[in-house]
Order: C-alpha cells, then sequence, then structure tokens
C-alpha cells in the first residue's frame, strides 16, 4: 500500500520497549513490522461477509446432502415392492429457467432487471422399482435461489473485467439473494447454543434450573429441564404431562442403585449430598425403586401421539420411547443403552445442586460463548428439509394414488409422477425468502422478518447490511442484560454499530475480522480426543467423574469421557490443531468452575483470528509479512504452519491475549493482529474515533448508512425503486485503514468540505448549518434521485391484451401538452424532460379485460386509457426505459426518471461524528465570512456543538484534514492510531 | 526603529481578544476635533500600490478608505463585475455517462475569454437571444477506436488516449459559431472561447457521443457563481508589531519562532532583535508570541485598520490589473443611480411629480 501507510506504522511501534529486558533476554527483540498487513490477506480469504458465502456453500455441498441422505426412501403403503431411492442430490449453476431460449447462463444483473429469481436446478438421483426393473435416473425436483458470490454463482472468481461484463461491482459484497428481482439478505440470527446445558436462577420464586435445547439433524427440537421446586428436583420437558422427580427420571433411565444416583448427582461434596437427598426420599414415598416402577410411572404421563393403526402399548413402552427419543434427543442412544442420557441428566442435576449451594456457578445466558449464530445456510437447509419431507409425502400420496388403481395400460414409471410434482420447492424457497416468513410446523419454527431487502441507500449500508446480527429476544420486554455491551463481545462484535431506540443492544454487527464457524464433523474430533487418553465415560462411575483431579471431557456439550490431565491433553490436542491434523476451527477450552474440557466443533460459533506467541515471541516474524507481501505466502499459510490461530469466545478464556508487542511477557499466548479490528465495518469509517465520546460513535454508525454517494460500479445500470447518488463523491481527505480495506475510497459517500466553526447570523442555532451559495453553484452537495417506474403490458385470460399507444392528436391535429414525450413506440423518449402531469407511457388497456366470457377478436376490442403520469411537483428527465419478458411471459417496462437536486434549506448534512443538522440559511460568497489567505468556508457550523458532545475526534479530523489538504496527502484516521496531531501542526509550507 | 501609526488608526490584538475595532475619524467623535469629511485631506491620505502582478493575480494595498469602502469593492468584485458564460445547453445528443443536467452544469462553470464590455446584458431572461446578448458556441464530438493503435508495451494497461480517439470532451471543442455581426465586433481580438481549453468535461468511449449548442450570455456572480469573474477577492489589514521592551538575544531565535519567517530579524553580530518592516506584511498575526509569558508584555501586536493588503485572483476574461477599476466603474454607476433618484426625491419635495427609481 502506500508510502503514508508504513510512515503511520512506524510511529506506533516506535515507543515499543524491548519488552523482556527484566527477563534476561538479551538479544534485541525485533518488533513485526506492518502486522497488520495480514489483514487485507485475511479479509482476501474471509471477507466480510465470507459468513454467509461459507454457510450457503456447506448448505450446498455437504448439509443437503446429508438431509437427502436421511429421508432418501419412499415406499408405496398399497405395493410393497415398490421403492424409489434418492441416491445424491446436486445443486447445478443457475440458468435461464425457459423452454426456447438458447442461452441458458444467466447473470444475477439480468434477474434485478428482470424481476426474476436468481436460481439454479436442484438435480437429485433416484433409483426406482419400474416394474421389475431398478432404475437410475436424474430429476430436476425444483430451484435453489443461489447466493451471489457462493460457490454455485457465476461471479465467483472472475475478474474485474468479467464483472464488468456482467453489468457487476466488483466491490459488492455479495452474500444475498436476488429474488424475483429484489435483493434479499437473511440476516444472521443470534441463539443461544444448542444441546449445552445452560443454568439460570429466578431469584423471585427461588427456582433453579438447568435447561438444554437439543438440536440434531432431522431431529426434533426439544428443551428439556431439570429444576427445583419447592427444594425437590424435577425434570420437566414438553413431551411429558407432569414434573418427573429426578430420582424417578434417573432410575427409568438406568440407574436404579440411590447410591449410584447420589454418586452420580452430588459427588462426595456433604453440602450437594444433603441437598439432594430428599429426592431420594420423595421416589420411595412414590414406590418408585426399580427401573420398570419409574417407566410405569413416566409412561403414565408422556403425552402420546396416538396413531391410527396398531395395538395399544404398555405404558412403560411408551416411557422408554419417550426418554430414547425425545428427551435430550442430541444424546446418542445406541441400542438401548440410556447410560449416557443418563449421565446427562445427572450432570444437569449436579449444576442445579452447585448453582443451589453458589449463586456464582449460575450461567450467562448473554456471554457470547453461550451464543450461536445462526446464517442463510442453516436455515435454507431448515427450510429445504422441511420442503423436502413435504415434497416427499406429497409424491408418495401421489404414487400410492396411482398404484391403487387396479389395471393400468402402462408400466408404472414414478419419474413421470415425478414430473408432475410442480414447483413445491421452488414456490417455498421463493416464498420463504421474499417474505421472510419461515414457518416450519415441522420443527416448531414460526418466524418472521427473517429476511430484508438490502439497502442500497449507499454502499455502506449495504456492506452494513451483510454484517447485521439480529437478536431472537423479545424486543418489548424491559431487561438491560441482553442489550448491554458485554466483555466478551470483544474483538467480535462491534462495539459500536448498534441502532438506537427499540433495537438498541438486540441488533448487532460483527467486528471486522471475525468468522463464523460452519459444523465439523464431530466423530474424528471424538476418536482423536480418545486416542489422547480420554477414558471414556460408560466406563466411569460418580466417584471417578467428581473425582478431585479429574475433568470430564465434552464434545460439543456432551459428555465423552474423563481426563485427569487437563492441562496435557489440552495443549496436545492444540498442538494437533496448530500442525493442521483437523479443522482449525475445532475449539477446546479449560472450564476450571465446572472442571470440564470443552471441545466445540459445532457451526455458528463466533471466531477470530490471533498470532500465536510462544515463549515471549511472536511466532509471525517481519521476514513472513515480507513473504507475505511478495505474495509467496497467503493467509492460509499462517494458518497451516501454526503462526496464526482462529480462537473462538470461549477459548479466549483460556489465553492470555497481548494488545501490543510491547505488552508480551512470558506469560503471552497469542497477540492481536491489529487493535482497529475490534470495530466493524461501518464504525471503520469513524476518523478518531478513539477520540469520540462513545455514543458519538454509535449515532455516526446509524448516520453513515445514509451518506448519499456511490453505490457500485454498476449504479447506473441499475433500476432500483429509489435509487441516491452524488453527482461529485469525493474520497475522504483523512481516511482510515478500514476504509482502504473495504473499498470506501473507492465509492465513497460524501465531499471535503471547507468548514468554519464559528457563529453566524442566527441560522445556525440548534445544530443548523449555514451554506454557501457559491459553493452549491459549483456543485457541492448535488445528487441525483433515480426512481423507477414499472408496468405489465399484460395478456389477460381471454385472450385480451394491453398495447402501448403513440401520442393522440386533438382536433386541431396537434399533440397534447402532456403527451409531447410521447414517442412513436408509446413510451417517452431518453433524455425527455418529464414535467408534473406528463405522460410517459401510453398504456391502453382492452375494456373487458377481466370479462372471461368474451370470445371475440382480440383485436376488435375497445380500449381505455391506462397510461403512467408523472406525479411529482418537481420535473425529471427520463433515464432509461427498459422493456423486457418476465418468468411467465409478460412485457415489463421500467421507466427511471431522475431528478437533480441541488442542495436547499432543511437538507440534513453531517459529518462522519454524529454531528448532524440542517441547512438553515443559504448565504451567498460575498456575505461569507474570510481569513487572511481570503479563503471562503463551504459551511458554517455552529461552535455550540462541541461542548457538551466531546466529539474531539472531529477537531482533529479538521487539523489533519486540513494538514493534508496543505501538504497534499491523504491523512489517517485510524482508529488507535492514525496521523498525529504533533504531525499536523508541524507543517511548514 | 518601527514605522510608528496613530494610535488610532490600530486594531489591537490581544491574547485573548482584539479591541479597538471601530473607526473614530467620524465628526463629533473627539470634542475640538474636526473630522468632516474632505476631499482633500482624504486624497491626501488615500494611496493606491501595486505590490505583485501576476497574469492571475494582483496584489495591491488601499490605504486611507473606510473599512466599508474596501469591502464594497470587495463585494462588488465577487458578484456585481459582470462576466460571460454558458447559461443555455440545447442538448441533441449526449451518450455520455453524464447525464445532460451535469454536463450542463460544467459547461456553465467554463471561465470564457470574451471581453463582457463587447456584450449587453438580456434585459429579462425569457428575452430573445440576438448577436448583441448571446454568443453560440457548438459541440460535436464523436468517440471511435483508434484504427491504428500504438502497439501495446508488456506490464501495461493501454491508455485510453492510444486506444481511442476523442476520448474526452475538452472545453477547446468548443466551436464559437458567430452570428449577425459578431465576427466584425470580435475581429482582431482572440476568438471567443473557453481560457483553458484543457478543461475536461466528460470522458467518452467509443460509440458515445456529445452534440450540443450553447448559448453564452452576460451575467453577475450574485445570480450564480459561474459569472463571478474573481477566484478570490479579499483583503486583510496590515500586521504592526512593536517591540516595547528589547528581547534578551538568548531568546531571539525563540521570538523569531513566534511569527512568520523574514518577519523579525536579529542582527548577526549585536543579536538584537528587530522588526523587518519591509516583511512585517508576511506575518499572518498568530498571537503565537503573546502566549510566551517571557514576551508577554514585550511585544504589541496590532493591524493597521485603514490599510487594506488586497489580493485578487482573476478567473476570467479581465485582466487582474482590470479588476478593481472594473469594480469601480460598477461602484459608479450604483452611486449615480442614488443620485438621480436621490435628485428626483429632492425634485419631488420642490414639484409635485411622483418618485420614480431610475434604472441604470
Amino acid at each position: 500500500m502506500s508510502a503514508a501507510h508504513g510512515r503511520e506504522i512506524t510511529e506506533q511501534a516506535q515507543p515499543q520497549q524491548p519488552p523482556l529486558k527484566e527477563l534476561g533476554l538479551t538479544e534485541p527483540v525485533k518488533t513485526v513490522e506492518d502486522k497488520w498487513q495480514l489483514l487485507p490477506y485475511f479479509l482476501q480469504v474471509k471477507g466480510l461477509v465470507k459468513q454467509h458465502i461459507d454457510s450457503f456453500n456447506y448448505f450446498v455441498d455437504t448439509d443437503i446432502k446429508n438431509i437427502v441422505k436421511a429421508n432418501n426412501k419412499i415406499t408405496s403403503d398399497v405395493d410393497p415392492r415398490f421403492w424409489l431411492k434418492y441416491i445424491d442430490i446436486n445443486v447445478g449453476f443457475p440458468d435461464r429457467n425457459e423452454m426456447e431460449t438458447v442461452e441458458k447462463k444467466v447473470t444475477p444483473h439480468e434477474c434485478r432487471l428482470r424481476d426474476t429469481t436468481y436460481s439454479a436446478p436442484i438435480i437429485v438421483t433416484i433409483q426406482y422399482t419400474r416394474g421389475k426393473n431398478i432404475v437410475q435416473r436424474n430429476v430436476n425436483i425444483g430451484r435453489l435461489p443461489i447466493m451471489l458470490r457462493s460457490k454455485k454463482c457465476v461471479l465467483t472468481g472472475k475478474s474485474e473485467s468479467e464483472l464488468a461484463r456482467m453489468s457487476e461491482c466488483p466491490l459488492d459484497p455479495g452474500g444475498y439473494f436476488v429474488v424475483k428481482g429484489t435483493e434479499k439478505v437473511i440476516l444472521v440470527q443470534e441463539q443461544l447454543s444448542k444441546n449445552r446445558i445452560i443454568v439460570e436462577t429466578d431469584s423471585v420464586k427461588g427456582v433453579v434450573q438447568a435447561s438444554c435445547t437439543s438440536s440434531t439433524h432431522g431431529g426434533l427440537k426439544s428443551k428439556t429441564y431439570v429444576a427445583t421446586k419447592k427444594g425437590r428436583i424435577y425434570l420437566r420437558h414438553n413431551s411429558i404431562h407432569e414434573d418427573v422427580p429426578i430420582v424417578v427420571a434417573l432410575k427409568a433411565l438406568g440407574v436404579q442403585s440411590d447410591k449410584e444416583i447420589l454418586l452420580l448427582t452430588a459427588g462426595n461434596t456433604e453440602a450437594y449430598k444433603i441437598a439432594f437427598s430428599a429426592n431420594l426420599e420423595d421416589a420411595a414415598k412414590l414406590g418408585v425403586f426399580t427401573r420398570q416402577q419409574a417407566l410405569e410411572y413416566i409412561g403414565t404421563r408422556v403425552k402420546v401421539n396416538r396413531r391410527v393403526v396398531g395395538p395399544r402399548r404398555p405404558a412403560w413402552e411408551e416411557a422408554l420411547e419417550a426418554l430414547a427419543t425425545i428427551v435430550l434427543a442430541h444424546v446418542p442412544v445406541s441400542g438401548l443403552d440410556l447410560r449416557p442420557k443418563a449421565i446427562f441428566v445427572a450432570t444437569m442435576t449436579r449444576r442445579v445442586l452447585m448453582a443451589m449451594d453458589d449463586e456464582s456457578m449460575v450461567d450467562d445466558r448473554d456471554y457470547v460463548g453461550n451464543k450461536r449464530l445462526e446464517l442463510a445456510g442453516q436455515l435454507l437447509a431448515l427450510l429445504f428439509e422441511d420442503l423436502f419431507k413435504t415434497y416427499n409425502s406429497n409424491l408418495k400420496s401421489a404414487i400410492d394414488k396411482v398404484l391403487k388403481k387396479p389395471s393400468r395400460t402402462t408400466e408404472f414409471d414414478a419419474y413421470n409422477t415425478m414430473q408432475f410434482q410442480g414447483d413445491h420447492l421452488t414456490a417455498g424457497f421463493v416464498r420463504a425468502i421474499s417474505t421472510g416468513n419461515w414457518s416450519l410446523k415441522r420443527f416448531k419454527m414460526e418466524r418472521a422478518g427473517v429476511t430484508h431487502v438490502l439497502s442500497r441507500l449507499s454502499f455502506i449500508s449495504a456492506l452494513g447490511m451483510m454484517t447485521r446480527i439480529s437478536s431472537q429476544f423479545e424486543k418489548t420486554r424491559k431487561v438491560s442484560g441482553p442489550r448491554a455491551l458485554q466483555p466478551s463481545q470483544w474483538g467480535v462484535l462491534c462495539p459500536s454499530d448498534t441502532p438506537e431506540g427499540e433495537a438498541c443492544g438486540l441488533v448487532k454487527n460483527l467486528a471486522l475480522m471475525t468468522h463464523i464457524t460452519t459444523d465439523v464433523e464431530e466423530e474424528p474430533i471424538i476418536q482423536l480426543a480418545f486416542m489422547l487418553g480420554v477414558e471414556d465415560i460408560r466406563l466411569a462411575t460418580g466417584t471417578e467423574i467428581y473425582g478431585s483431579n479429574t475433568f470430564v471431557v465434552n464434545v460439543n456439550g456432551t459428555i465423552i469421557g474423563l481426563t485427569r490431565h487437563p492441562t496435557r491433553f489440552v495443549t496436545q490436542f492444540r498442538r494437533l490443531r496448530r500442525a493442521n491434523k483437523f479443522s482449525e476451527f475445532v475449539s477446546i477450552y479449560v472450564n476450571h468452575h465446572h472442571r470440564a474440557v470443552h471441545i466445540a466443533s459445532d457451526g455458528g460459533r463466533i471466531c477470530r483470528p490471533m498470532i500465536i506467541v510462544e515463549n515471549g515471541l511472536p511466532k509471525v516474524t517481519s521476514e513472513h509479512i515480507q513473504l507475505l507481501k511478495e505474495k509467496k505466502l497467503v493467509f492460509n499459510d499462517f494458518l497451516r504452519k501454526g503462526l496464526v490461530e482462529y480462537l473462538d469466545v470461549n477459548e479466549e478464556n483460556d489465553t492470555y491475549i497481548a494488545l501490543y508487542e510491547s505488552d508480551i511477557t512470558l506469560q503471552t499466548t497469542h497477540l492481536e493482529i491489529e487493535p482497529f479490528t475490534l470495530l466493524g465495518a461501518v464504525a471503520g469509517l469513524i476518523p478518531y474515533p478513539h477520540h469520540n465520546q462513545s455514543p458519538r460513535n454509535t449515532y455516526q454508525c446509524a448516520m453513515g448508512k445514509q451518506a448519499i454517494g456511490a453505490i457500485g460500479y454498476n449504479q447506473f445500470n441499475r433500476i432500483d425503486t429509489l435509487l441516491y447518488l452524488s453527482v461529485y463523491p469525493q474520497k475522504p481527505m483523512v481516511k482510515t485503514k478500514t476504509i482502504e480495506l473495504i473499498g470506501y475510497d473507492k465509492l465513497p459517500a460524501g465531499q471535503n468540505a471547507t468548514v468554519a466553526v464559528m457563529s453566524y447570523s442566527g441560522y445556525d442555532i440548534e445544530d443548523a448549518l449555514i451554506l454557501n451559495k457559491a459553493s452549491l453553484d459549483r456543485g457541492y452537495g448535488r445528487c441525483q434521485v433515480l426512481r423507477k417506474n414499472a408496468t405489465l403490458i399484460r395478456k389477460y385470460p381471454n385472450g385480451t391484451f394491453d398495447r402501448l399507444a403513440d401520442a393522440p392528436i386533438d382536433e386541431n391535429g396537434v399533440v397534447q401538452k402532456r403527451y409531447d414525450i410521447i414517442q412513436s413506440d408509446g413510451l417517452a423518449g431518453v433524455g425527455e424532460r418529464v414535467d408534473p402531469g406528463d405522460i410517459y407511457v401510453n398504456k391502453q388497456s382492452p375494456t373487458n379485460a377481466s370479462d372471461n366470457s368474451f370470445t371475440g377478436q382480440a383485436a376488435s376490442v375497445p380500449y381505455k386509457n391506462t397510461p403512467m403520469t408523472y406525479k411529482s411537483p418537481v420535473a425529471g428527465h427520463i433515464d432509461k426505459v427498459m422493456i423486457t419478458d418476465t418468468e411467465n411471459e409478460q412485457t415489463l417496462i421500467k421507466v427511471l426518471i431522475r431528478q437533480t437536486r441541488r442542495p436547499e434549506l432543511g437538507d440534513k448534512f453531517s459529518s462522519r461524528h454524529g454531528q448532524k443538522g440542517v441547512c438553515g440559511l443559504i448565504v451567498n460568497q460575498e456575505d461569507m465570512p474570510f481569513n487572511d489567505q481570503g479563503i471562503n468556508p463551504d459551511t458554517i457550523m455552529n461552535p455550540h456543538g462541541f461542548p457538551s458532545r466531546m466529539t474531539v475526534g472531529k477537531m482533529i479530523e479538521l487539523l489533519a484534514g486540513k494538514a493534508g489538504v496543505l501538504t497534499g496527502k491523504l491523512q489517517y484516521g485510524t482508529a488507535f492510531g492514525g496521523s498525529k496531531v504533533k504531525t499536523a501542526l508541524q507543517y511548514n509550507p | 526603529m518601527a514605522k510608528d501609526y496613530d494610535s488610532r488608526r490600530l486594531v489591537h490584538i490581544g491574547a485573548e481578544r482584539v479591541s479597538n475595532v471601530s473607526s473614530t475619524d467620524f465628526p463629533g467623535h473627539y470634542p475640538n476635533e474636526d473630522h468632516s469629511w474632505n476631499l482633500q485631506k482624504f486624497k491626501e491620505r488615500l494611496q493606491v500600490k501595486i505590490q505583485r502582478l501576476s497574469n492571475r493575480s494582483i496584489d495591491f494595498d488601499l490605504v486611507g478608505v473606510d473599512a466599508s469602502i474596501a469591502n464594497a469593492f470587495r463585494r462588488i468584485l465577487i458578484a456585481e463585475v459582470p462576466t460571460i458564460a454558458i447559461e443555455r445547453v440545447y442538448v441533441w445528443d449526449n451518450t455520455s455517462v453524464i447525464v445532460d443536467e451535469v454536463l450542463s452544469h460544467r459547461l456553465g462553470l467554463i471561465p470564457l475569454n470574451i471581453d463582457p464590455a463587447l456584450m449587453a446584458f438580456k434585459s429579462h431572461t425569457d428575452d430573445v437571444a440576438t448577436d448583441r446578448n448571446t454568443l453560440v458556441f457548438n459541440v460535436d464530438i464523436t468517440c471511435t477506436r483508434n484504427p491504428n493503435p500504438p502497439p501495446p508495451k508488456p506490464n501495461e494497461e493501454p491508455s485510453p488516449s492510444d486506444l481511442y480517439l476523442n476520448h474526452e470532451l475538452l472545453s477547446k471543442h468548443l466551436v464559437w459559431k458567430p452570428a449577425g455581426d459578431q465576427e466584425s465586433v470580435f475581429e482582431g481580438l482572440s476568438p471567443p472561447g473557453p481560457t483553458n481549453p484543457n478543461i475536461v468535461l466528460a470522458k467518452l468511449r467509443p460509440g458515445q457521443a456529445i452534440s450540443m449548442e450553447l448559448h453564452a450570455v452576460k451575467g453577475v456572480g450574485k445570480d450564480h457563481a459561474k459569472f463571478s469573474p474573481v477566484a478570490t477577492a479579499s483583503y486583510r489589514l496590515l500586521p504592526h508589531i512593536k517591540i516595547t521592551k528589547p528581547i534578551p538575544p538568548p531568546l531571539g531565535k525563540k521570538f523569531q519562532k513566534c511569527f512568520s519567517p523574514g518577519v523579525i530579524k536579529i542582527d548577526p553580530n549585536t543579536g538584537e532583535v528587530s522588526v523587518d518592516e519591509e516583511n512585517v506584511r508576511k506575518d499572518s498575526v498568530s498571537r503565537e508570541a503573546l502566549r510566551h509569558p517571557e514576551f508577554a508584555d514585550s511585544v504589541e501586536l496590532s493591524r493597521v485598520r485603514d490599510f487594506f493588503l488586497f489580493n485578487i485572483e482573476t478567473e476570467s476574461a479581465y485582466p487582474p490589473e482590470r479588476l478593481f477599476p472594473e469594480a469601480v466603474r460598477v461602484m459608479r454607476e450604483k452611486i449615480s443611480i442614488i443620485r438621480n433618484a436621490a435628485e428626483a426625491l429632492k425634485a419631488q419635495l420642490e414639484g409635485t411629480t411622483d418618485v420614480e427609481m431610475v434604472e441604470a
């Protein structure tokens, strides 16, 4: 990058003293120069929207196959010899879904313009019986909307010129869908982790409860509680009417001996034993001693889904089935060995006992490590599973219907039945994404507002939307906990970027270096843990599990075994990860509170990369950075060589991270790559944010998205409902490294102005601004507004159709004023001025369009005028006229009308520090103040905006900006760094 | 020793405040002194001296007038000295990326080299264009591929100027179309056109074309900044520095650094610190010296209230030295209007006729 960059870093590096002097190391410590250079290379592989794209890729490549595998067979209730099996499923590349097209390839931009869906066919390979043969064929079962820049997208891996040919902006992040011509984003959803025990208390009711939401592939989602009620502990679950005393539950799970129950729950801790003993008595009072009695007890209380066929089963069988399949469904049960489940329940009970004894053992629901982020891929997977199951049951009933007929003329071919299944999947995907309603009854999911229209107000607003996280908490609840800034958000979620008001703190944004994991297969990880000396939990008794020097090993929340050497185990495990023996996104950490080692490989965890430090020295050296700059290394090489690793929020707790190299001590395990990455993309635009009062940065994050500027390199090819463009956008004089990384300097929003901070005329009180009329004359603040007007030239069911007519001539043989821009094709000419009331599409519709009894000649019907009239009070110009076909063969006409506007009284202006104001007065140049050099300001800002708001960063930006103008160099205002005030002041002409 | 000004002429500049701002030389302010306006006295005091003159700008001193007069000239220079600029654009064809309104705006801002004296104002915006009040230019440009581009250089993006012909619309592409007797009016002068031939107005690519007719008219800066003849027209007051107590030589360098370069001289032999009278006008009056306690009572900063250092930069057909006289001419016109009106008023008081403001 530029020379200015290098200089800035050396300035930062100067105050760094040799950090290990006191440790007696004699050789001078070299600092890693430009370690921030890792950042652009990180963003190359894991861009800002990479989490969306990664998760979509995972869905398309892996998850979709798993779902099909879990539902791969269709049989017939009528003909037992018939079966149909899905062998494989593949998603193709986006194409045009029209029969007669020769060129099938489609670009996202075409979909935007034509109001179609950017989607690709889903092809399944099926095997089925046809008569006595088994046939294998490929069938298209529907279309899947494709995420832009994902593996299946045509834009992926294309050069800038290739993208230009496809009318696509190289700076566009992708990660969204084009559905019916609108760009839709599936927001990241924040949830509590699945399959983990969370202990909560209700101090008012005096209730302590451990809960666990189970979620497995293809399985049900259910929540299991172990809770106290009047000093007793019960197991609660939706499928059981009544709370089950914990001892009864454990007995039903196969732990019959009271002694063993006590050991598994309370261990050898006297306090826990006392607290628990009453539960044992309760079970005895209920007369439950054996497993059979316990099962009978539960069996009478299980909610039974009555199946129509089959005899009624005994209660104990119902209980056994419920316990094996519904309660804590995520804990694996092999055969009918419920031992792991019993241990899980026992652990939950123990956590409750611990929390009853000690308040501090309660978990923090708001802790980021207890949260999982659900991305587009996961949501689509759920949707697909639901749609696919419905599809299969529809198919099955269709097949049954055919097979039911006693005699057929031709041999039954299921392939034909599949051809007539309609577009259930296609319609389902399109409906869900375009409405944002994910209502999947099968998974008890009812969510609205999952998708949003991608805001194209400015480049930043589009980018900001891609990093947004919405929380599942109710907005009306008056609790501050979930809204508060959590210390564990450090580095992964932006502390500044959150809306004000209703959704404050509930809608968050990702920080610059955050990555969200996708699922990693856990079976090999479990095997590896056993190989590293973990003892199988099934061989352990309570004494061992809660022994003084044993640690429980969990994989994704399920207990798999014990270790007596947790530190050694964790170190070895990490060493293997750094040696690239398994996925870099598997995390491991020790929880000393719970005496447990947790390994996590599930998706949705938030993590970020960090430089590994060993023996007080960072493993990344200047030589590595040099190789990186020479393009001999890429970011992934740093991971592969074990120089950098990803840490999730939980594992961060096990580390000692130095912010700067000078802070490294012998205990340090990691080094931050760059402190400014703790901010997100939007907050990264603020110059000197570390000098501002924090709410100002938050205001700026909301306001930066409204700035008018450039939207993308393809902005003149787009036909959006409403598009604001700046006529003369300028890159900021004081930029930040984030600005360069996200390309804001290439698509800026705003202009550099000469600002006088002084009071003037009184029309500037309460944040009003004064503007210089001459500046406006010269183009300052000029913008264009482009508005889309669309209409369909329809064909009606009765054979009639709309038509376009040329301008009518009145009795004097002249064209009326309001028709004067209509050309002979019935459309306004491009470039013509449209005055209020003018007609720009002279459409006519048949008067009997809805009359379905009409059978006459379509050409002979009477027509009425249904023109499109320009309604705005200000004249505009025709910017573009597009004529095309929609997917259902209707002619679509889009007319883009442009207005060019110059700032006027009441227009809002803002700096980058949450300092907004409206224009209160426009002053002639000769009335503006001037200084000794004869400089007139473009705008005057009232000085009263400073003292109470404390936006010192703005003052420094003013200084740095002026110094930059005088020296002819762009300045840096990067957070926790940037050009120094001192250098700005030392300017000497 | 420093040149001394009458203390009444000085605006005092303190560390935190500016005092003695208003002028006091009006009748009745000082008892027993005659300050009534007197042409003879005014003539004696008035000085105009050119300090620097270049192709584009002029620096001159205007001494002995009240700030209101100096400011009136400054304001007239910005807003009321007429120039010629493109006001109407008739677009026949524009397929460039720059839309019609923006391109028209850009064309309007081009400074033209036409002497406004040769043209008349349009008395009303909807007035018909005549050869007296309108100049017509044509723009006709089509971008094409260069049929024989130079061979591409290795490792280098070929430049648009090699690949295409007419890839930029520049101000020099404006073609004057004389109408009526304009040809004879402009005979002997450089043909009407932009002062700078290389202003980029639009970029073009093969297949794009621009074809327009432009009408330039006479106008003033208060209507639109494009008619303003100046880039800068401003003045400042002459700085005045008085060393009241000798600066000890060891502090000389530090004292010198408190002022703009060249303002304070130090005698190389004696180390005596003094103000360079020639260069005192260079000082920015930053008041830096007053921040240091060791200098605070050794120096008095002020500015001379009626000593205006004018700086005018032209951005029009006028050479810089013509701008100020042009402003004076506009001022006299305004005065004559007032005088006519005043005389009419006087006549009315004596007679019975209605008062009518006489148009210029």
